[in-house]
């Protein structure tokens, strides 16, 4: 067998590979960009207050150092959340009945809401420091990163082939191995798709998480966000447009160095093997893989990541497992008593609350401005959809223009709607328009991109042959559209409006509220409602009209994306 | 006398039910497996083979009965037992040795000792070269190579085999288990018994040393039948081409002493095979034409036409119940009606299987009399399929209603519409 030699000895005619000094290089960065950006958390607020953030460009890289650190922390959580909430709902069927529906309401649930109500819990946990405000941002960015995820982890997990379990009970690996090597492993590629789309997702609530301000609490975190905001609130364009271009670099930056390498290492745990596709590459992953340094370095973390993924006890070998536990019928009642003795004293602790604060007629209006809101959805959803579907199919049956429009479209997807604030609120003062109507585009800036690129990977799937046939017979315009086209993108498109619908719901709260400088717009609709109450640090009438927004969500989840999910799944599914 | 390696008795096993009743898969088995015996489990698909197997293997736990393993009850995935499975089971993200490994890892190996036996056997099943290969870069072969090898490195006692070569093309197989027999017949394989599950008769005749046929629901061992021929085995020796013969003879015996009691028998309940109109025209009109003239053996009907035992039984079956033909001794024999049929045009064709599908087929007379009880002529398809569930598996009461359906289209009896999931009497105008 061969002997391993503890250094390195191939190549030593050149002591350094480039690929060694781009490693270092990379892994220093990383390590700086960690120090700097964590150096603040033990200072006093006070500090904060007295060095308020300025719109010096010069700050702008140290403020992006920050905004992203909260993210990545936020990502680190939302994994651990993933890993332990998904795995139990898949894993326990008793757990399961209750964890997905709340997985489906914590969906619903908007983002702000969930800052507007824990914002003084967190600031409780580190009083007088920097540290409890920045637990509230993280939580608020986890808040719209985790959900996705664990849901995505959920239904990959429910699909692990038979096969592949039966093989790894065969073969006994405990529970803890065959999560590590068979599950995690099986649901890699979609949870990285998933973590993308969080990323993207939490940019657009990065202003309102780093610019806390519920009531009489007020925090500004240093951050790109909070940037944004302090341009808005001063009318300094030049800054909207450093901050822009931060973010841009920002995005461009952590695409490259951490979801393109992490796509392409990913690649290798796909479970269809179909042929013809392109394995993602990364300059970053090959610059690691190349890298003897990095090999070394991570050989020991390697080693013991195996030894803890062993049977603590080698010699129970022989010990033949135990049959699948069958809990006991007495167990369940009891479990069930004490869910439905939670359920019954959170009903009572609700109705409290809201006796206490809230009346009928307030419940009343909400519902009306809820009502207000779901049109502006619906109409901006057909919107998009007469917008973005021929567009979609037109460069997704083009393979060179998806290859073009595809990071573009993500990208846009990241796009914070506050920095559009400026012009939209500009042209409405300007020409004196209705803010009911023309603040409304703005809900539907970020999540429309969802529609098209769900669009454009649907009208790339189409398979070659359906296309000749069409070709072929003649099929051409609006028959083209109607007996090929739009059938073959259907569910495609449908799982794109269900994320843009949602979207468009959680947008609304910084979307029905505009302001440039003194200048402030409202229209009349739920999310304006809570961003008011908000401001007011009303939290009887903050949980209302986040009480009332998940209603409407998960209502029409339930009764017309879900059914029309089903029946284009069914129906128009190829393959 | 050691105890056997195996011991299965009195083993019973059910599936819950849709309506919370219970489904008897496996009734009444009993079987003991010796040292150095290549034990076959031959049956039609449905017939439990696989559940037993999955049973042996401590996978599930059988609702009666018992498993016992060299003395000791099976209670879970027991150590010395490991399986290779029809769709290989290979974990796409782990290179070829990484597979192997997996099995002594969770043992808790020290490394080295790991990586010795894992190239050992690597290198024992032709794999050398490969270790450090994905399985997506592998052909089938090479794949369920890697299968056995990760079942042999952990050196069972017994191996269980899913029909492991039924995913392979024709060519591929043969040299798999042919090199299998070879290290089998020269004591190189650390096991001291195989289980084989399938469904191809000269597979099991070419490999077992005894067969057990398998009945179809509940699955009942209804025949055992030794294999006493010296390895390696010639398919075209007479005694493995009589033996071979038999075996269909006592499948289609099966068949045929069900079909006596047929015409009482078949039900609006009974199971109906999922057989196209177009198979049934298809080979009726090869049965009628040259070399048959109406009759033919069946394994040399399965070899022309290039179909498994398993896929030629159930059209066999499906055309008795039509009364299109007589199954016996191995022989599938055209009817009067049956010939009638090879000579008519489409119209008469289909004028015809409406006679034969309303005549004997009571679900499809069924399905049909009551769209006609009905005002407006039509309901819904879970009508039916509630009232066949109580009497049959989800499974089976969807494939039997996708048969009637599809019979009932054919004939133009009755129409369907997906869409809508409703039965009714109009065709589309």
């Amino acid at each position: 067998m061969r002997v391993f030699v503890p250094i390195s000895v191939g190549g030593w005619d050149r002591l350094f590979s480039r690929w060694d000094i781009l490693a270092v290089l990379l892994i220093l960065g990383l390590l700086v960009f960690l120090g700097e950006a964590s150096r603040h958390l033990f200072e006093p607020l006070a500090d904060l207050q007295r060095t308020p953030p300025s719109l010096d460009p010069a700050n702008l890289p140290e403020y992006a150092a920050r905004t992203t650190l909260r993210m990545l922390v936020a990502m680190a959580l939302s994994l651990l959340f993933t890993f332990t909430y998904a795995t139990l709902a898949a894993k326990n069927l008793r757990a399961e009945r209750i964890l997905v529906p709340l997985l489906d309401i914590l969906q619903s649930v908007p983002i702000l809401g969930f800052i507007s109500v824990t914002v003084v819990f967190f600031m409780a946990l580190a009083p007088g420091r920097v540290l409890g405000a920045e637990f509230a941002a993280i939580f608020a960015i986890f808040t719209s990163q985790a959900w996705n995820m664990a849901f995505s982890f959920y239904q990959s997990l429910r699909t692990v082939p038979t096969e592949l379990v039966e093989a790894s009970r065969n073969f006994r690996l405990s529970p803890w191995m065959s999560f590590w090597r068979v599950d995690v492993p099986f649901a890699m590629p979609q949870l990285i798709w998933n973590m993308m789309m969080s990323m993207s997702g939490s940019w657009f609530f990065v202003v309102a998480s780093e610019a806390i301000s519920v009531g009489n609490t007020t925090v500004t975190l240093p951050g790109v966000g909070s940037y944004i905001a302090l341009a808005i609130e001063q009318q300094n364009l030049k800054a909207v447009g450093w901050a822009i271009g931060t973010m841009l670099v920002v995005i461009l930056i952590y695409d490259q160095i951490l979801f393109r390498p992490l796509v392409a290492w990913a690649d290798r745990f796909r479970y269809e093997q179909e042929p013809g596709i392109v394995a993602p590459r990364s300059w970053v992953l090959d610059i690691l893989r190349r890298s003897r340094i990095v090999d070394r370095v991570t050989r020991p973390f390697a080693l013991l990541w195996r030894r803890l993924l062993l049977p603590r006890h080698p010699d129970n070998v022989e010990a033949v497992r135990r049959a699948p536990r069958t809990r006991p019928g007495w167990i369940a009642f009891q479990l069930g008593l004490i869910v439905f003795a939670l359920s019954a004293f959170a009903l009572w602790q609700a109705l409290r609350f809201f006796t206490e604060g809230v009346t009928f007629a307030d419940v009343g209006t909400v519902l009306l401005l809820g009502l207000a809101t779901l049109i502006r959805v619906i109409v901006l959803i057909a919107l998009a959809t007469v917008v973005w579907v021929p567009i979609g199919v037109w460069v997704g049956t083009r393979p060179y223009a998806a290859i073009v429009v595809q990071p573009i479209a993500q990208f846009l997807a990241a796009f914070p709607a506050n920095v559009l604030f400026p012009i939209v609120v500009s042209a409405i003062v300007v020409w004196q328009l209705n803010p009911n109507i023309w603040l409304s585009p703005l809900m539907i800036l970020g999540t429309q991109w969802y529609i098209l690129f769900n669009v454009i990977a649907g009208a790339s799937a189409i398979p070659a042959e359906l296309r000749a046939v069409g070709a072929s017979f003649h099929v051409r315009g609006w028959l083209w559209w109607r007996r090929i086209a739009l059938p073959a993108v259907l569910p495609y498109y449908v799982t794109g409006a269900i994320t843009a619908s949602g979207g468009s719901w959680n947008a609304s709260i910084v979307a029905e509220v505009a302001s440039w400088g003194n200048k402030h717009l409202e229209a009349a609709g739920l999310g304006a409602y809570i961003a008011q109450q908000t401001d007011a640090g009303d939290f009887h009438r903050i949980v209302l009209g986040i009480a009332v927004m998940s209603l409407y969500v998960v209502v029409i989840n339930r009764v017309f994306w879900r059914p029309l999910y089903h029946y284009a799944e069914r129906k128009f599914r190829l393959g | 006398m050691n105890a056997p390696l195996l011991d299965i008795h009195g083993l019973r096993h059910t599936f819950p039910k849709a309506d919370g009743g219970d489904l008897l898969v496996l009734d009444g088995i009993e079987l003991q497996v010796a040292q150095g015996q290549i034990v076959g489990l031959l049956g039609r698909t449905g017939s439990g083979k696989s559940t037993l197997l999955r049973l042996i293997a401590g996978l599930a736990q059988p609702s009666d009965g018992s498993v016992t393993y060299l003395g000791q009850p099976v209670l879970g995935p027991a150590p010395g037992i490991a399986m290779v499975f029809q769709g290989f089971a290979l974990f796409p993200w782990l290179t070829v040795l990484e597979n192997v490994q997996l099995g002594l890892e969770a043992l808790g190996m020290p490394d080295p000792e790991i990586r010795k036996r894992a190239l050992a056997a690597i290198d024992l099943i032709g794999l050398d070269g490969y270790e450090s290969a994905y399985p997506r870069e592998l052909s089938g072969g090479m794949r369920q190579r890697v299968g056995f090898a990760r079942a042999l490195v952990v050196h069972p006692n017994i191996l269980l085999m899913d029909e492991p070569f039924s995913a392979l093309d024709v060519l591929t197989a043969e040299t798999l288990r042919t090199d299998f027999l070879d290290l089998w017949g020269d004591g190189k394989l650390p096991i001291k018994g195989v289980i084989l599950v399938t469904h191809n008769i000269e597979e099991a005749v070419l490999m077992c040393d005894r067969i057990l046929l398998f009945s179809n629901n509940p699955g009942r061992i209804i025949r055992e039948i030794g294999v006493d021929l010296a390895q390696p085995r010639n398919r075209l020796d007479t005694r493995f081409r009589d033996l071979v013969e038999k075996i269909y003879v006592a499948m289609t015996a099966r068949t045929a002493a069900a079909q006596a009691g047929l015409e009482r028998q078949i039900t609006i309940n009974t199971v109906l095979p999922r057989v196209s109109a177009n198979l049934f025209s298809g080979l009726i009109e090869t049965l009628a034409a040259e070399p048959y003239r109406g009759k033919a053996d069946l394994p040399v009907l399965a070899d022309e036409l290039h179909m498994e035992a398993d896929e030629l039984f159930p059209v066999a079956e499906a055309m008795q119940m039509f009364h299109f033909a007589e199954v016996e001794g191995g022989d599938i024999k055209l009817t009067e009606t049956g010939k009638q049929f090879a000579e008519l045009g489409m119209d008469d064709r289909k004028k015809l299987f409406q006679k034969q599908l309303l005549a004997y087929i009571p679900l499809a007379t069924h399905i049909r009399r009551v769209l006609q009880e009905r005002a407006n002529h039509v309901a819904p398809k879970s009508r039916f399929l509630d009232e066949l569930e109580d009497h049959m598996s989800t499974e089976d009461a969807e494939h039997t209603l996708r048969a009637v359906t599809a019979w009932g289209r054919f004939a133009e009896v009755f129409a369907y519409d997906d869409d809508t999931g409703m039965f009714s009497l109009e065709n589309p105008s």
